[in-house]
């Protein structure tokens, strides 16, 4: 990796005016970031470290919602998440392996939205709020297409902000290589709504099945999903591990499965 | 009771003690003061002119030490190839020259074409980037058919063609197979591709290049799996080093799978900069650069039709194979595809005529050589592939078919040249069916219904050729080595053994397998052997690891020079007991005279031997050391038959493997826990071919896709089930001392057809009668796609 200075805030004020250096760049876990450096394919003149803001690692409950902090790690959330929202506790025990879940962070990896990320399909289904050191975003408005959010330069995903479901499940098709998802669904169900994140398979990154959302809302059962068409195959990923027609065709049976396991 | 010490005990690994507590001593823990490191600039184009390479910016940069290219090596030659393949015409195959350091042209992604050497590897790194290229792309050709096309682009353009070889066996044949073929009461015909895999060993590649200027002598430290090979081919064919200035060292190896048996330009390099510079120099290849660098494995696309008669007994087979050179030719890469190959395509069947054509192809690519069974998994596959379908388009049983064919008369002379020595496929059957609970098949299959999943059953058979192998055969054959093996057997004064072997160690457990049987011929107890490898400064001249001939070759010249070392001991034992010799009975680690109580311990006989004052000096010479070469009289022939239960997930096209059964004949075992390692690690990496891991390159650019992690899946340890692994009551080699086979290859080469026939069996279960056929690796996205297309 090439050279660079590193800063270790321990607010995210401090973190802020640390960013504002000229191609400073926060490191948030770094599950993505150290991989790009060690090859050089980036060459940031200044990390900013996020993981020393202990104001920004927490889970908590405030009444139907679960609160969790930019900063808090996939291990610490698949804990801690366990008893009021086991979906989301599913989701994160099965990003990558130990040693990525005790170093990456839901901070991170909302903010760096990789097209095959597991967390932003749950942000959407649930319809999370993203709250970052300057606002909060809807998390329909925030997601914007592969690697592309509606963060600006030098913001900072300081919480995430989701709906408890009553019943919600996430389902991933893993590919062979990377183990990410090749498909990843995230069902949500509400007492008015279902929602349906769908992750890995969409060339516009992750989306929402509003097809899906309505069959499920008026019912929620797997068989609801059966006469569904397949989301466009030509809007689909294409790639070595999969063409976009088998991507299509996933979307709909993780859904199945989804709903089936959701709790 | 089973054994605790001495052949066939399962006596824990020596060397796992340090390599499970991080004490062991690979190359890349090895630093020689005052190093310098390489970063190689490599090709990011697969085919392109090289106009010019400006180096004046780099080299001014901090560290910078010096800068090689292509015009530094002019004067030296390039990267041999060990193997002159005969074609079908008796032409010799084409043979462009392999430069250290790309020159002229480049010719694949990864193809090295400047070595900075700085002080530190950031510095090399840096000046790399400031090496100014001026490449001309050329057009790519990956694919073999399109290669073989007129006005294909050429990828070496001296060669007029990109043909390397159009190799026939048996030639004579041709006509008599064609003439069965047509007469056939039926022919089966497939179309397969074995798939291109990186061999991924643990351990990257290492070079560490010394030179002392004082005597003139180099050293290389290497990650070898054959520093002899090593020593000869860089020493006379590339950098005109003598090889007694010239010593390679290949300590622990964490891996090889045959992709450390090649002569690399990195090894060249690194040698040739510590002489030229006055610097030792060292280079450890990233993992990307291994993706890119280290000789890839199989890449075979071939049609096979097996002719049967009215009784279903095979007779005859035909074969035509394009297979991948790469875009130069690597230390063993002809002898894979014909050899290796063609010479086993016989099988387990009485088939009488065999016919192969292979054509080797040039492409930009990596180059392709030997990965752990090199030719033989590539016969078996096509062929147990074709027997399968065979037996599904004929509605027979896919064992009974089998069984009708089998050889059942030993010694048995092939149509393809070699000759089986011992075995009894019938018994091997016999027990993979008491093992793997056929009987139970259907109520497994009917569960494994009621939960939506597809379960199929495969089955297989194999021969291989191990044991490589007699010198004089090869040499007919084009080799351009012998391949012994050697070894000298040192007894000290107080008692203790060393054997110096030329075999060497990269994983397979030769430290402590070897003392096992020095324990059985001596009496000696296993910790008084200890077994050195790996350094050409201090073991006779050898040829390495790989071809499953560690103990079969290596330990049949290990017992050579034992017995020699044993008879002379029992000379001192008569003089020292003033009896005949051949009263001289060594039992227990003491010599006694036979029908007496007169014995004389074994350190007592060393110890006389080093301290020969009561000694036959007229008669004998003072010491205990004797070396031994060993040249095998024929190959050796493992054999196997393998059953694997898959169950298919319809809706997503997952194969998980739920059972998977092996009944081996290794012949006589020296250590079954370490056997059922080496099986177990063989079916892993067969696993990984036939379900995960594939090579691919973009076809018109000839970017590699899968050059990393994300992309190219290995075997992890959930990808595979608990093996059921059997390997006892096998038929002893009748050829070499230890009656031993070989073992390390069997499952790699067994396991692809067992998991795709299982495969296909359960896809055709599940009503989809069409598949046939699905080429490896068989991904959940290949599955589908077959029962949907």
């Amino acid at each position: 990796m090439y050279s660079f200075d590193i800063e270790r805030p321990k607010s995210v004020a401090d973190a802020v005016a640390a960013l504002g250096a000229d191609e400073a760049q926060p490191i948030a876990g770094g599950q993505t970031l150290i991989p790009t450096l060690k090859q050089r394919l980036a060459s940031p003149s200044k990390l900013v470290a996020l993981s020393g803001i202990e104001e920004m690692k927490y889970v908590r409950r405030d009444g139907d919602t679960l609160v969790i902090g930019g900063g808090t790690t996939h291990g610490t959330i698949a804990r801690e998440t366990a008893e009021h929202f086991p979906g989301l506790a599913g989701l994160a025990a099965r990003i990558g392996d130990p040693a990525v879940r005790n170093r990456g962070t839901i901070g991170g990896s909302i903010a760096n939205n990789d097209p095959s990320a597991c967390y932003p399909s749950a942000a959407l289904a649930c319809g999370a709020t993203i709250v970052t050191d300057k606002r909060e975003i809807a998390a329909d408005d925030y997601f914007q297409g592969m690697f592309m959010t509606a963060l600006e330069e030098g913001e900072i995903v300081t919480e995430i902000r989701f709906p408890i479901p009553e019943k919600s499940a996430y389902m991933k098709f893993e590919q062979i290589a990377s183990r990410f998802p090749l498909v990843g669904v995230f069902v949500a169900k509400f007492a008015d709504k279902v929602g349906v994140g769908v992750t890995g398979a969409s060339n516009d990154g992750v989306f929402r099945w509003s097809e899906a959302e309505q069959a499920l809302g008026s019912n929620f059962a797997a068989d609801a999903v059966s006469g569904l068409t397949a989301p466009d195959a030509s809007d689909m990923i294409s790639d070595l591990h999969g063409t976009g027609a088998y991507r299509a065709h996933l979307v709909g049976v993780m859904t199945k499965r989804a709903v089936a396991a959701a709790s | 009771m089973p054994k605790d010490h001495g052949i066939g005990a399962s006596t824990k690994r020596r060397e796992d003690v340090r390599f499970l507590t991080g004490t062991g001593n690979y190359t890349d823990d090895i630093n020689v003061y005052g190093q310098a490191y390489v970063h190689f600039l490599r090709s990011d184009v697969a085919h392109g002119t090289i106009n010019g390479i400006d180096t004046a910016a780099a080299e001014a940069m901090p560290g910078v030490l010096h800068i090689f290219t292509g015009k530094d090596f002019e004067a030296v030659g390039g990267i041999p190839c060990g193997w002159q393949v005969t074609d079908r015409f008796g032409q010799p195959m084409k043979e462009p020259k392999h430069p250290v350091l790309a020159h002229g042209k480049v010719r694949h992604v990864g193809d090295p074409i400047c070595a900075v050497v700085a002080e530190t590897l950031e510095q090399a790194r840096d000046a790399a980037e400031a090496i100014e290229l001026d490449i001309d792309e050329l057009p790519a050709v990956v694919n073999m058919a399109k290669a073989l096309e007129d006005g294909a682009t050429l990828v070496h353009d001296d060669l007029g063609d990109n043909l390397c070889y159009d190799w026939g066996f048996v030639e004579e044949n041709k006509e008599a197979v064609d003439e069965a073929i047509k007469n056939a009461a039926h022919v089966t015909t497939l179309e397969l591709v074995n798939n291109r895999v990186v061999p991924n060993p643990m351990e990257p590649r290492v070079a560490i290049g010394d030179f002392n200027a004082a005597s003139g002598d180099s050293t290389l430290y290497t990650t070898s799996q054959n520093p002899h090979v090593i020593r000869l081919l860089m020493g006379a064919f590339v950098l005109g080093i003598p090889e007694h200035k010239l010593r390679v060292v290949a300590p622990d190896v964490g891996g090889g799978f045959g992709s450390k048996i090649y002569h690399y330009a990195e090894e060249a390099l690194c040698t040739f900069a510590a002489k030229a510079l006055k610097r030792p120099v060292k280079w450890t290849s990233t993992r990307s650069e291994a993706f890119m660098s280290d000789a890839h494995g199989r890449d075979h696309v071939t049609t096979i039709e097996l002719a049967l008669d009215a009784d279903h007994k095979f007779t005859a087979v035909r074969t035509s194979t394009l297979a991948n050179m790469g875009a130069y030719l690597s230390t063993f890469a002809p002898s894979v595809p014909t050899w290796l190959h063609g010479t086993l395509m016989a099988g387990n069947y009485t088939t009488p005529l065999v016919y192969c054509n292979v054509r080797a192809v040039f492409t930009n690519t990596v180059p392709v050589d030997a990965y752990r069974g090199a030719g033989r998994p590539e016969a078996t596959y096509q062929l147990e592939r074709v027997i399968d379908k065979a037996a599904r388009e004929l509605g027979v049983d896919p064992i009974e078919i089998r069984r009708k064919n089998f050889v059942t008369e030993f010694p048995y002379q092939t149509p393809v040249a070699v000759e089986y020595d011992s075995g009894d496929f019938h018994r091997l059957m016999d027990k993979l069916e008491a093992a793997a609970d056929f009987g139970g098949f259907a109520a497994r299959r009917a569960e494994s219904e009621k939960k939506g999943m597809l379960r199929g059953l495969g089955i297989n058979c194999f021969i291989e050729a191990c044991g490589i192998a007699p010198s004089n055969l090869v040499g007919q054959l084009g080799a351009r080595a012998g391949l012994y093996e050697s070894a000298t057997v040192r007894v000290n004064a107080t008692g203790g053994l060393v054997v110096m072997t030329g075999s060497h160690s990269h994983g397979q457990g030769h430290e402590t397998v070897f003392p096992q049987v020095i324990s059985e011929m001596t009496g000696l107890e296993e910790h008084m052997v200890e077994i050195e490898h790996g350094d050409t400064a201090n073991t006779p001249m050898g040829m390495g690891t790989y071809g499953s001939r560690s103990i079969a070759v290596g330990g049949s010249a290990m017992v050579r020079a034992t017995e020699k070392i044993i008879n002379k001991m029992k000379k001192i034992a008569a003089h020292l007991m003033e009896a005949a010799e051949g009263d001289i009975e060594l039992k227990d680690g003491s010599f006694s005279v036979a029908g007496t109580d007169k014995s004389v311990a074994w350190g007592d006989v060393c110890l006389a031997a080093y301290v020969p004052h009561n000694y036959p000096l007229e008669d004998i010479e003072p010491g205990l050391e004797e070396t031994a070469f060993y040249d095998p009289a024929n190959f050796t022939y493992p054999a196997g038959a393998y059953a694997c239960e898959v169950e298919v997930d319809p809706e997503t096209g997952k194969v998980r493997i739920d059972r998977f059964t092996t009944a081996d004949d290794f012949g006589n075992v020296m250590n079954p826990m370490i056997v059922d390692g080496q099986v177990h690690g063989g079916l892993a990496q067969g696993i990984g071919q036939a379900l995960l891991e594939n090579s691919t390159y973009d076809p018109e650019t000839g970017q590699l896709l899968s050059a990393s992690y994300m992309d190219y899946a290995m075997p992890r340890a959930d990808d595979v089930p608990f093996f059921k692994v059997d390997h006892t009551n096998g038929t002893p080699c009748t050829h070499n001392p230890l009656g031993v086979k070989g073992c390390g290859e069997a499952g790699a080469i067994g396991s692809t057809p067992t998991v795709v026939n299982a495969v296909v069996d359960a896809v055709q279960s599940g009503g989809h009668k069409h598949v046939t056929h699905i080429d490896m690796p068989l991904t959940p996205g290949r599955v589908w796609a077959a029962m949907n297309g």
